[in-house]
């Protein structure tokens, strides 16, 4: 399964109709929480598979390190400590892309092709198409995409979109050690997601959920959370949208509406010079005055 | 056109001209730009422009440039762009004097009401176009700002994109559909009989320092 361009089904700022003759096997990555250890293998391997060194920062009292998402991190374990019935808690949070099937990014995207969706639920980048205008930064409900402060060129997780096209799992759930992360058809992660769940309320976890939201879509990482009723306890967000305003502003038909009112003040203008010609002085009114 | 002579009147001094011209340019190369960025139909003249990256680092600069030759330039011609009693006059018969019937107006100023309007509507236009593109600049000003703030200042930028083209679109036809208006903003000067029979107002004042 191979991704060739034939499997671009969707792309940023498009114009037609984008390759449909072939469906590949959507895929998704499941994140068990529950079962996460906070080892950062997973951070390490996308470091490595990518080739990607972020800047070495500093301690700053929390395990989470580096301290945010860069164009050089593309994933990141995040330590929310939280207090839950009096203990304190580690709700680690493998922060990255979550490759929705409706994506904000996409649709803010102004450069032609430099977002592109697979037809296997991978949303890429192409940096070379990017202009740097940071608009998926704001389309995004997920606070995922970074702009490089190098090139202005926007970066997040690719999903290994390298790898999987060759029948390779990401690199991150290659590297995990626990199963916390796993990688197959979206199909079988959501099956797999529902007997963890039973797992995890035979453990007590009875709010556990699988967050999988349907606002932007559903998407192509899946998390299974043991406290599924507290979603933003995490960091994510309960309900992400695409959002009314971003859907308006990036509207095909409220822009094609746009372009066509534009063009109306042009022809309204041709036509009103044919019916009633130049706004000229009366000859009458030139007199000796000279010429008008 | 002929040298200045008697019968010639100075209406756009040699600053306004320059700076009028100024942010034409300006305004068009925004105006070409954001429309690339508006709909890939467009998307083209972003090669025009040297490349989509390019385009996009210096239309906020060209958005900064109006802003500068813009407000200044306005503030010079606030005297002539008062709104007076006799401009509603002026509105209420707009589309009479489109359809060339020659209604009376009353005496019309250096301005008549329709290019007040264009003025008074281009300075808030203009301003919340520079402080929503502000939102949007990166990437130095926009990492201040929350998603949803720039995904509302994205809209609002675009909408009064919309309607400055609009506005100017008028603008720009008014100029071409009235003889003489062009010249007077390339030379600087229009005929006696013009400024008489289209801004009477202002001819018998500019005549009157003349003392004719």
């Amino acid at each position: 399964m191979p991704l060739q361009s034939l499997d671009v089904i969707n792309q940023s700022a498009k114009t037609g109709p984008t390759p449909s003759v072939r469906q590949t096997l959507p895929v998704a990555k499941l994140i068990d929480i529950s079962r996460c250890i906070g080892c950062k293998a997973c951070q390490s391997a996308c470091m490595e598979w990518n080739d990607l060194r972020d800047e070495v920062g500093v301690q700053e009292g929390f395990y989470t390190s580096p301290p945010d998402l860069s164009d050089q991190s593309w994933t990141l374990m995040r330590f929310n400590e939280v207090e839950i019935d009096g203990k304190l808690n580690w709700l680690i949070l493998k922060d990255g892309c979550l490759h929705c099937a409706d994506p904000g990014c996409l649709k803010a995207c102004p450069a032609p092709g430099a977002i592109v969706q697979y037809s296997n639920g991978i949303v890429d980048f192409h940096e070379e198409q990017c202009i740097g205008c940071g608009y998926c930064t704001a389309g995004c409900p997920f606070h995922i995409p970074r702009l490089s402060k190098k090139d202005s060129k926007a970066y997040k997780c690719t999903l290994c979109s390298d790898r999987v096209g060759v029948g390779l799992e990401p690199a991150c759930v290659k590297s995990c050690p626990t199963q916390a992360l796993s990688f197959g058809s979206k199909e079988d992660m959501l099956f797999q997601a529902e007997h963890r769940l039973e797992d995890l309320r035979e453990r007590g976890f009875t709010k556990a959920a699988v967050y999988d939201p349907k606002g932007v879509g559903g998407t192509h990482v899946v998390l299974v959370l043991p406290h599924g009723d507290r979603p933003e306890a995490y960091g994510l967000p309960a309900d992400p949208q695409v959002g009314r305003v971003l859907s308006l502003w990036r509207s095909g038909l409220a822009r094609a509406a746009g372009v066509a009112t534009m063009f109306a003040v042009l022809v309204a203008g041709v036509l009103h010079y044919m019916r009633h010609g130049p706004l000229e002085v009366p000859p009458e009114e030139t007199g000796k005055e000279g010429r008008p | 056109m002929s040298a200045p002579t008697k019968d010639l009147i100075l209406r756009h001094g040699n600053a306004s001209r320059v700076t009028h011209w100024a942010v034409a340019i300006v305004f068009t190369f925004l105006f070409l730009s954001g429309l690339a960025l508006f709909h890939p139909f467009f998307y083209w003249l972003a090669y025009v422009f040297g490349g989509g990256a390019l385009m996009r680092f210096i239309h906020p600069l060209a958005g900064a440039a109006l802003v500068v030759l813009f407000y200044p330039y306005a503030l010079s011609h606030i005297r002539d762009n008062r709104w007076l009693p006799a401009d509603g006059k002026w509105v209420g018969h707009m589309f009479a004097y489109m359809r060339m019937e020659h209604p009376d107006v009353g005496e019309t100023g250096k301005y008549n009401a329709g290019q007040k309007l264009m003025y008074w509507s281009m300075i808030p236009i203009i301003a919340v176009l520079a402080v929503t593109g502000l939102m949007l600049w990166q990437p130095w000003f926009a990492p201040a700002f929350s998603a949803g703030a720039r995904r509302a200042a994205g809209l609002v930028h675009a909408a009064c994109a919309f309607v400055m083209f609009v506005g100017i679109g008028v603008h720009v036809y008014a100029a071409i559909w009235t003889k003489g208006s062009i010249d007077a903003m390339i030379r600087g000067t229009v005929t006696r009989a013009w400024a008489k029979f289209h801004h009477p107002g202002w001819y018998r004042e500019v005549a009157g320092k003349d003392g004719r």
